[in-house]
């Protein structure tokens, strides 16, 4: 195994055009764990922690862009009011250790069907910045999950950060787990209403082979525009639910998480339309 | 490979490092450091905490080429001088939150963040979130949070 060591962004860029066998690692909370416990060796690590500019984000537009090497505990401390969603999100990673090393970014890289991030990412439609030395992508995040812990990523390329659109509206993260911390999702659910264009984004996690948005559900909620109304809300969880497809596994059943993300949906819809009332 | 690393205020050396080896492998078997602990290697358990440039990291997902050029304060650090516990070291001993031990330096590490960043005491589901990563499986964490409300205390006292 090499490690190599990045310590400007062209010079990453290189490195992984010189070697697409390369793993990128930044906080190796996920890497890591594949090394230490033999799941898995890369032929090469390719560390871009001391690629200083990857760790800022700013705000343009009334988007996000976040650097690949911003960690969860920054998200929380410092987007929380930009980001609510992914801010709710992050804060259930792991454990502080965890947050404190852990990005959007490798939750991307990884794919990971259970990573935090990805719902609150699908319901407020970002864009993945990714790079070679061929030039830049901005791929959206509906294309950018393609299988289980597989991405749209070509071999050359690296996520150089991720854009965000602001809050334009309630946004809400919601997660099953056996504890309130360390826990992988048995399943997940990310809401974003946008108030003025009457519309909601969603993001359900691990209860299918990638994450994925419940379409038909926002389209209903778009045509039914009564969030508060019981009936709607009602049908609103049913059509997220009916949006996964989840297995059985070691951490939940089919049928369990079925039913948790109906209950997910209807209550984070009423938390957000509670939230728009309340504010509005 | 070769990793140059400032622990505890002083450099160091770790020659002929194999490039995916942990941070926390370098600290334990190559510079003698054996505090930090070697539990589950999956960040699931905080046993190998360490501040890596004042932030509390899991020194097991920390690749060792990672440290390169940076500052690691381990458990071994704490104390300021010789025979002299850390405050937070001094409330632990005192209500005894320590039974096999095996846990208790990374949550001195954890609980040290915490109360450095704070003046006043921390409410009790701060202190419970905080030490969230942190498992313990003999004491049943009371004396813990004890220990961390003994230490708040006497820091916001003095």
């Amino acid at each position: 195994m090499d490690f190599l060591r990045a310590t400007t962004w062209a010079e990453a860029l290189r490195m992984k055009a010189d070697r697409p066998d390369a793993t990128p690692v930044q906080g190796g909370t996920d890497v890591m764990v594949e090394i230490n416990l033999d799941k898995g060796r890369p032929a090469a690590l390719l560390d871009l922690t001391p690629v200083t500019e990857l760790a800022e984000w700013s705000a343009e537009s009334g988007t996000v862009r976040i650097g690949a090497g911003v960690t969860y505990s920054r998200i929380i401390a410092e987007l929380a009011d930009r980001l609510p969603g992914l801010a709710q999100a992050s804060r259930t990673v792991g454990s502080p250790q965890i947050r404190n090393r852990g990005t959007v970014a490798g939750n991307l890289g990884a794919a990971s069907p259970a990573g935090d991030s990805h719902p609150p990412l699908l319901a407020s439609g970002a864009i993945v910045e990714a790079e070679s030395v061929g030039g830049i992508r901005m791929i959206p995040i509906g294309d950018f999950y393609t299988g289980v812990k597989r991405n749209a990523l070509a071999p050359d390329e690296l996520i150089r950060a991720v854009h965000v659109p602001e809050r334009r509206g309630p946004q809400y993260f919601s997660k099953i787990g056996t504890r309130n911390a360390m826990v992988i999702a048995v399943c997940s659910f990310g809401i974003a209403l946008d108030v003025a264009a009457r519309t909601v984004g969603t993001g359900i996690g691990s209860a299918a082979p990638t994450p994925r948005r419940a379409t038909e559900a926002e389209a209903f909620l778009a045509e039914n525009w009564s969030p508060g109304d019981p009936e709607v809300s009602r049908r609103f969880g049913e059509l997220v639910a009916a949006a996964a497809a989840p297995i059985d596994d070691v951490r939940g059943s089919r049928d369990y998480r079925v039913h948790a993300l109906a209950v997910m949906a209807r209550r984070t819809l009423g938390w957000a339309w509670e939230e728009h009332r309340r504010t509005s | 490979m070769r990793v140059n690393v400032t622990v505890n205020g002083a450099p160091m050396t770790a020659d002929d490092v194999w490039p995916g080896e942990s941070l926390l492998y370098v600290l334990r078997e190559r510079l003698g450091l054996p505090g930090a602990k070697n539990a589950c290697e999956q960040g699931e358990c905080g046993s190998c905490t360490v501040y890596l440039d004042g932030e509390p990291v899991c020194a097991c997902l920390v690749a060792a080429g990672q440290a390169e050029g940076r500052e690691v304060l381990t458990v071994e650090g704490l104390a300021s001088g010789e025979g002299e516990l850390d405050p937070v070291q001094q409330a632990f001993v005192e209500c005894g939150a320590v039974q096999c031990g095996f846990c208790t330096p990374g949550l001195i590490v954890q609980a040290h963040s915490l109360i450095a960043r704070h003046d006043g005491v921390p409410a009790d589901a701060e202190i419970r979130e905080h030490l969230a990563g942190n498992l313990c499986r003999c004491t049943g964490y009371e004396k813990i949070l004890d220990a961390v409300r003994l230490a708040a205390r006497r820091k916001a006292g003095s």
